[in-house]
């Protein structure tokens, strides 16, 4: 049994300044109660435990940058109840035993709910459809082979039209090969002088306007992964005008910098979709704030120190976020605290079909809650994923997860 | 080259000066660097960088180290980390890099603890190639306020190109790109040149026509119809040639295709300043070695 005292708690109705119990993995009732811990919040939010569309565990195949419980402990430290592992492994997750080989380490590890995506395509090789139906029957809803976009077009309607009629979501990394062919960072001014090849916003923007074409002929549930682009905000914005049901997230890191970060060459600043203008920054968050973009996914992506000491153009892409998500959110972007568990916790547990998250709290609600002080600022340094490769090493952060619960049971606490 | 201004080219360029002088002599060398290890490491393949850089360690008596990446631990999968603060721990009082990612030589030498010298970085920068062109102009002209410059060619993609427009600006020269839309570098209203796709409506107002190689391997995807059509639209032949002002002088960085950005009997004229810059740029690379480690002895 454990007390939560001093708390503000998202209820269904509000924020509500309240102690409360939990008992049997639930909310048992928002008062004091008898307890063998207790935690004081000393006035800090207490919400649904986040939840992450997309990250990268690495397991199986790269356990060199990370495993399910090493990204299981970094994803509690960051307030996460439940992370949506990415298929990228070696193997790709194409087939149904390959889901529940990652579900069933999440399980072992018993951190976060760890929710296995599916890949599109076997092998991520998009070429031919993945064992769709074998994975959905593994508990696979978000579908995407990500890394890469599905190309294909043809290929691609294909698999929408298939996890349509299972009620899945069809999740794209968009970025037409041909444009982004050679690209490591924004094109723009900045890879001009310095002699880099870019990625133009158009390689996602042109895929994007693909892709809600081919959800309006499937009808499928269509999930735009890290929108980087200003024009990726606008086809967004229309479609869900024209009744598309469409959603999309945006990282930490796009809501944080822009692409003059990457004159410092550091490969801490290389992702894909790179970093982009101070404008497409502004956009993304207006988007974030207004509902265009649904919720906010890491992207979570571990790299081995030694594999980030190189040049930038021969660096990995990609960055870690699970431990900085939450901070970085409430640094960047002007949000209340019941539309910040918005983004971070509630319509990302609706969008991957996670009932036991995403749950505001009341009586009988599952315990996967997060403590979450957005007033207290604090530098990020080591994490505790086995990879360091953050953009915001050495950054100050306003905001502190406290304290997280997953079913009921502590999986992180701040106090010393 | 960027974070050279003006005064800090000109004093290169003062010194390089004087090390032309030096590599006229009898016996062209000056113990200026005796008892120095200079380690020259080409990551990506040179031939003229690297005996330049060579030579000049030479005649500054430094002994000269030279790395080469094939046949080395790079090719049994050892980190360029690694493999730099190895040839560190040898005893090394500067190292020349050239490596194919932008970036790289400043990423060493955030690792090292000697100074390192860029001999060439991806599409970004060639510095000592832009000081030893600088040199080249200035012995010509007297100096470089006012003169008329094109450079011509794969821009997009030259770290030659990036680094003469920053030297040659900063000296006062006006520098017009001329390059077929694929080749211009995008966004190029951010630099301070002007443009053009027509080389012959240019020609007669030029003093310096700078031609780059066309680098057909660096493309990413097909970035030119064909060869012919560039050699018709933007290679140097003798009717073009004859456009030219008669004391406008050609530049090329070397290594030139013959028959494609530069016709054979152009680059054999005497307005063709190619074998100049290549003895200007031993001097040049002397220069830059004698600054970082100056203090050991006067020239």
């Amino acid at each position: 049994m454990i007390a939560i005292h001093n708390a503000r708690v998202l209820t269904p109705d509000g924020p509500l300044d309240t102690d409360l119990t939990l008992a049997d993995g639930k909310v048992h009732n928002l008062a004091a109660g008898e307890a063998t811990t207790h935690l004081d919040a000393g006035g800090a939010l207490v919400g649904p435990g986040f939840v992450d569309l997309h990250c990268h565990l690495r397991e199986p195949g790269f356990e060199w940058k990370e495993d399910i419980r090493s990204g299981a402990r970094a994803a509690a430290a960051g307030g996460y109840t439940a992370v949506v592992a990415m298929p990228n492994t070696s193997p790709a997750i194409d087939s149904g035993h390959l889901a529940r080989f990652v579900a069933d380490r999440g399980r072992e590890v018993g951190l976060v709910e760890v929710v296995p995506a599916g890949a599109i395509t076997m092998g991520r090789a998009g070429n031919a459809l993945a064992h769709l139906d074998e994975l959905f029957q593994a508990g696979v809803r978000l579908f995407t082979d990500d890394g890469d976009g599905v190309a294909d077009a043809g290929l691609l309607r294909h698999a929408m039209e298939y996890v349509a009629e299972r009620g899945g979501v069809i999740a794209q990394h968009a970025e037409d090969p041909g444009l982004a062919r050679g690209g490591h960072m924004h094109e723009g001014r900045i890879s001009s002088r310095l002699g880099i090849r870019g990625l133009p916003s158009l390689a996602e923007e042109v895929m994007v306007a693909r892709d809600l074409a081919l959800a309006a002929l499937t009808g499928v549930r269509y999930h735009v992964m890290h929108v980087s682009a200003r024009g990726t905000v606008d086809l967004v914005a229309n479609s869900k005008r024209s009744g598309l049901r469409v959603t999309a997230e945006v990282t930490p890191h796009h809501l944080s910098f822009d692409h003059s970060r990457v004159a410092t060459m550091e490969p801490d600043f290389k992702m894909y979709p790179p970093l982009r203008t101070e404008a497409d920054l502004a956009a993304l968050s207006q988007a974030l704030q207004e509902g265009t973009i649904d919720a906010v996914a890491t992207d979570h992506a571990p790299h081995a120190p030694y594999e980030c000491e190189v040049p930038f153009e021969e660096a990995p892409r990609g960055v870690i976020g699970l431990e900085t998500a939450a901070a970085a959110v409430n640094t960047a972007v002007e949000l209340a605290p019941m539309l910040f568990f918005e983004r971070m916790s509630v319509t990302p547990a609706l969008i991957c079909g996670l009932s036991s998250q995403g749950r505001w709290i009341e009586e009988g609600s599952p315990a996967n809650l997060v403590i979450f002080d957005p007033d207290i600022s604090w530098v990020p340094e080591t994490f505790l994923s086995k990879s360091q490769n953050s953009p915001f090493r050495g950054t100050k952060l306003r905001g502190k997860v406290l304290a997280t619960l997953f079913q009921g049971r502590l999986t992180h606490q701040a106090w010393s | 080259m960027a974070d050279l201004d003006r005064a800090g080219i000109e004093e290169l360029l003062d010194l390089a000066d004087h090390f032309t002088e030096v590599l006229e002599r009898d016996i062209p060398k000056v113990p200026a660097l005796r008892g120095a290890t200079v380690a020259t490491l080409f990551f990506e393949t040179s031939t003229r960088t690297r005996l330049s850089f060579e030579k000049a360690a030479k005649a500054l008596s430094a002994d000269v180290l030279n790395f080469n990446p094939s046949g080395s631990s790079l090719s049994k999968g050892e980190s360029l980390k690694d493999t730099v603060l190895t040839v560190q721990a040898m005893g090394v009082d500067v190292m020349v890099v050239r490596h194919q990612a932008v970036g790289a030589p400043a990423r060493v030498a955030s690792w090292v603890d000697c100074p390192v010298i860029n001999a060439g970085d991806g599409a970004h920068q060639h510095p000592t190639q832009a000081l030893l062109d600088a040199l080249t102009l200035r012995r010509r002209f007297g100096k470089l306020d006012g003169l008329r410059i094109a450079i011509v060619g794969d821009i997009r993609n030259s770290r030659v190109a990036r680094s003469n427009i920053d030297a040659f600006t900063a000296l006062g020269a006006g520098v017009t790109l001329v390059a077929p839309p694929t080749l211009l570098p995008l966004e190029v209203d951010s630099y301070p040149v002007a443009t053009s796709t027509d080389l012959d409506s240019i020609l007669g107002e030029l003093d310096v026509l700078y031609l780059l190689r066309v680098q057909l391997e660096r493309g990413s995807g097909p970035v030119l119809p064909s060869l012919p059509e560039y050699v018709a639209r933007f290679g140097l032949d003798r009717r073009r040639f004859g456009l030219l002002d008669k004391d406008a002088v050609v530049m090329h960085p070397g290594p030139m295709n013959r028959g494609i950005e530069i016709a054979t009997d152009v680059a054999d004229d005497p307005r063709a300043l190619i074998t100049e810059q290549v003895g200007n740029g031993v001097a040049a690379r002397m220069a830059v070695m004698f600054r970082l480690l100056s203090g050991r002895g006067q020239p």
